[in-house]
């Protein structure tokens, strides 16, 4: 017997059975989505609070359609800027919430830590959409379910993590899920924007973006934060697509075919050129598809939606 | 130790199927507009062999379809494992004649959770309940328009269903629980 | 007149002499009056039976954060001084990043006055180098030292301005008194909740490097050698810093160094679970910086242990870590901790650990005591080494419960502490 237990703060902590329960269960969400009534009875009654102390249009949306897709109740509570300048610290915000009795929090947070800080506090079912630099696993997972979806398998496939993994909590998550179920991570960035002893992890670095692209079976291209200009982590946009940015002439010199993801909201020109985002090769869209399936099994296992053993007889409704 | 009666063999389970495909037909006054829907899981294979017999007897060419009922329970949370959340694959319902397959009628909870189910899918004309054994408890006003078998049995007692599509060969079983 | 004490069958460590035998020590009129076998009791002595344990002269605390004057919420001076006393200290040096900041002599005094209000334990208080802490204008150095200051630091924050230290470490010769940096080169180390290196990859929290320490170590060594100042290192961190140190004290140079229990005992891996309480500045480090620090302290490239006891209320700690404050209490575990993890694992002996933590500490900041030899100041703990026992943060004497060693068992522990001949700590 496997579930998640009762928070999902990130990938790091799941087993390889875990994973893949969350990939499977995601499946059949996916054709709820495509009925005509995208709707399914399973979290009826329960409240979910979507917390987001960043902006994100995404990710919200794309919970707050799952959320509602399974019938759940759902608040959204947009909290600008970090607790700390709004006052109220986090732990009084947990404990309000707990007062209201509610069943699930989505947490959005600027900090590492937020979402597993929640979840030791709260009884509710603590789900990370986000925490600092940390982890976003339900990020992760859907580029996971994208990829598996068009290989056919993770085991063996070589996936490489582009741009400023420093800063990246989508590249820290999809290395957790991706390595755990047998894929090959390669991250390629300038070096500045990698952590430090991030090989430890599992991971192969790759020094040039050519270097990537000979390589992979697929690249997952990090939305560059324009900030990093100014923050003095790299000279201009403009030399960053000229040294990193995935275009279609490097693409071309690809041994083969390589699927593209990029977790959104991309920079085009940056770090991905346009013909190669709305090109054949592109998944941007499909993740953004599968993310409602994903987000949709997350939250209903967590709700208490677990997988039994095979049964040994059928009979015996209950 | 728990005791196992037999209740159908196969050849048992071979003539009430021929029996059910033709009460079917029956019922629905022919095969114009109906459609088998199975509950997963070995709702799913019952229906199909009742597609094979019926599509024999009449020259046609029957529309299956497949339920998941996992996201229409009404008991989430309340006990512990369940299945994995299978396929749903629906033809179109509006104004058909809809035959739900299932194995086993118990407590009459699947087929509330598949009739909600089906009619987020479209509006059948009729709704019918077709069930291999109707083991009896119902917790709900639900009945079963065509039945293979009825037996009455206690809370206790469990009726398990094996078939061969998926079990490798086809029996129903009644388990008994020992006497304290 | 205070009662004379007679400590009767302890094991008599003074690394001042290099004693160490059972003896009997005795204290009259405030001062340590002999130490010896089958010493008589003066009239009305209070005799302390030592059997078992050692007895050595009270510790000193070069760095401690006293939050007096302006968070009296997290700590005072007697509360402090009350902790102290309770981990064996008989003295302790106060950082002056209160509010206000002791870069006059205003506070300074007022620091001193404090400390003789809650009587326990001796307090010096440590003057600004800059005023404000703002790494500008030099402050009042003599008048500080006039008032009672035993040293200057900015501690807290580094001393960005090399020109400025410089100037520091050549104005305080005049005075005698040592320059205490905390090395962090700010520009590294900005934003950073903890050891940059693969805890912190993993957590996503903003590391700071080695290199930030190591950088602001090797430019107070060259600034020392250029001066001929004494700059104290506070609470070294990395193998690169005691590589730093040990290189410039083979050249002579007046370098001395200090470093904190957490750093000996503790790695980065202890901020697993975004965990506040091992949050501090410098961070936790890893292994071999652990290792090295160690080494340091065995071989005496780092001169003394020092707490960096640093209070903060409960609730301070209480939030995400990248928003919680740096730095834990130690005043109640530096004892427990160096016995556990430096004495019994055979690194140091206890006569060279009571060198680290009392006599050199004496001798760095040239204090009162860290001797018993007889005239000097009777500050005493009779401390015992073989006692096992559980950090329980709420019976701390602190104010403050901020400590990532709760529910810790360590051996070694005071039992009865003594400043000025009288006993201020009695373990009950």
């Amino acid at each position: 017997m496997t579930g998640l237990g009762k928070d999902l703060v990130g990938l790091e902590p799941l087993s390889a059975d875990q994973l893949r329960l969350i990939l499977d269960t995601a499946e059949p969400f996916k054709e709820v989505s495509e009925r005509q009534i995208k709707k399914v009875p399973a979290l009826r009654g329960k409240t979910i609070v979507n917390l987001f102390f960043e902006a994100s249009t995404r990710t919200r949306i794309s919970f707050e359609f799952a959320e509602k897709r399974l019938s759940a109740d759902t608040v959204n509570v947009a909290a600008s800027g970090s607790s700390v300048s709004k006052g109220e610290t986090l732990v009084d915000t947990a404990k309000n919430l707990e007062a209201m009795r509610i069943d699930m929090v989505v947490i959005r947070h600027g900090s590492s830590g937020a979402a597993s800080f929640l979840g030791q506090r709260i009884a509710s079912n603590v789900i990370n959409a986000g925490d600092g630099k940390h982890e976003h696993p339900t990020q992760g997972l859907l580029d996971m379910l994208t990829l598996r979806d068009r290989f056919k398998r993770l085991q063996g496939l070589k996936v490489a993590i582009c741009g400023d993994v420093l800063h990246s909590r989508v590249a820290r998550s999809n290395i957790w899920g991706l390595t755990k179920l047998g894929a090959e991570v390669g991250v390629c960035g300038p070096p500045p924007l990698l952590p430090r002893n991030i090989e430890e992890l599992g991971v192969t670095i790759l020094p040039r973006i050519e270097d990537a692209i000979a390589w992979a079976d697929a690249l997952n291209i990090l939305r560059l934060q324009l900030e990093r200009m100014t923050a003095g982590f790299i000279p201009s946009l403009r030399e960053y697509n000229r040294v990193f940015g995935v275009t279609t002439e490097r693409l071309k010199k690809a041994p083969k075919d390589l699927l593209i993801l990029h977790p959104g909201p991309m920079n085009r020109g940056v770090e991905i050129d346009s013909d190669v985002a709305d090109g054949e090769h592109s998944v941007i869209l499909p993740q953004v598809t599968n993310g409602v399936a994903v987000r949709m099994a997350v939250l209903y296992l967590l709700a208490g939606g677990r997988p039994g053993p095979q049964q040994a007889a059928g009979g015996e409704e209950a | 130790m728990t005791a196992r009666t037999q209740l159908l063999d196969d050849r048992a389970i071979g003539r009430a199927l021929v029996r059910m495909a033709s009460e079917i037909v029956e019922r629905c006054g022919g095969t114009t507009d109906v459609v088998l829907v199975g509950i997963q899981r070995r709702g799913v294979e019952l229906a199909q062999r009742l597609k094979r017999l019926i599509d024999a007897a009449e020259k046609t060419d029957l529309p299956t379809g497949k339920l998941d009922i996992t996201l229409y329970r009404d008991d989430l949370q309340t006990i512990g494992p369940r299945p994995v959340v299978g396929e749903t694959s629906l033809p179109d319902l509006e104004g058909r004649t809809v035959v739900i397959v299932d194995d086993v009628l118990y407590t009459g909870r699947t087929v509330r959770a598949a009739l909600d189910e089906v009619t987020d899918f479209g509006r059948p004309r009729r709704v019918l309940l077709c069930v291999l054994v109707d083991r009896g408890g119902r917790e709900l006003p639900i009945q079963a328009d065509v039945i293979g078998t009825t037996v009455s049995l206690t809370a206790t007692d469990r009726v398990d269903v094996l078939l061969s599509e998926r079990d490798g060969r086809d029996v129903v079983e009644l388990v008994r629980a020992p006497a304290e | 007149m205070t009662r004379p004490i007679v400590i009767r069958g302890g094991r008599v460590i003074d690394p001042s002499t290099g004693g160490d035998a059972v003896a009997d020590v005795m204290i009259d009129d405030g001062r340590i009056g002999a130490v010896g076998r089958n010493i008589g009791s003066p009239d009305g002595a209070l005799e302390i039976d030592a059997a078992g344990k050692v007895v050595a002269p009270g510790f000193i605390d070069l760095h401690t954060h006293l939050r007096e004057p302006g968070q009296e919420d997290l700590e005072t001076v007697a509360t402090g001084a009350s902790a102290a006393v309770a981990g064996g200290f008989t003295a302790v040096c106060a950082m002056p990043n209160t509010d206000p900041v002791a870069d006059n002599q205003g506070v300074v005094g007022f620091i001193v006055r404090q400390a003789q209000r809650a009587g326990k334990a001796r307090v010096y208080p440590i003057g600004a180098i800059s005023v404000g802490q703002k790494g500008q204008q030099l402050a009042e150095f003599g008048e500080m030292v006039g008032a009672g200051a035993v040293a200057v630091s900015d501690d807290g924050k580094p001393v960005m301005s090399s020109h400025l230290m410089r100037t520091a470490l050549e104005y305080a010769r005049v005075f005698g008194i040592p320059v205490a940096d905390h090395c962090e080169e700010m520009t590294l180390a900005q934003g950073g909740a903890m050891h940059e290196g693969l805890v912190s990859t993993r957590l996503g929290l903003k590391g700071i490097p080695a290199a930030a320490e190591e950088i602001m170590v090797a430019r107070d060594i060259i600034l020392a050698e250029l001066t001929g100042g004494h700059v104290h290192l506070c609470h070294m961190s990395t193998r690169g810093s005691v590589e730093l140190i040990r290189r410039a004290k083979q050249k002579g140079l007046r370098v001395t160094a200090e470093a904190c229990p957490h750093h000996f005992t503790l790695t980065h891996e202890a901020c697993e679970g975004y965990d506040t309480n091992a949050k501090m500045n410098p961070p936790l480090r890893e292994a071999a910086d652990r290792e090295a620090v160690r080494q340091g302290l065995r071989d005496g490239t780092i001169d003394v242990i020092a707490t960096d006891h640093a209070p903060h209320h409960y609730d301070a700690k209480e939030r995400e870590f990248d928003d919680a404050p740096n730095g834990i209490i130690g005043l109640e575990t530096a004892l427990g901790l160096a016995v556990s993890e430096l004495v019994e694992s055979g690194l140091l002996t206890l006569p060279e650990l009571v060198l680290r933590m009392s006599t050199l500490p004496a001798r760095l900041f040239h204090l009162p005591g860290g001797t018993l030899a007889t005239g000097a100041p009777g500050d005493i703990v009779v401390f015992d080494p073989a006692a096992e026992w559980e950090v329980r943060p709420e019976r701390f004497s602190s104010k403050s419960r901020n400590t990532p060693f709760a529910g810790r068992r360590l051996r070694g522990r005071a039992e009865v502490t003594i400043v000025g001949g009288e006993v201020v700590y009695q373990r009950t």
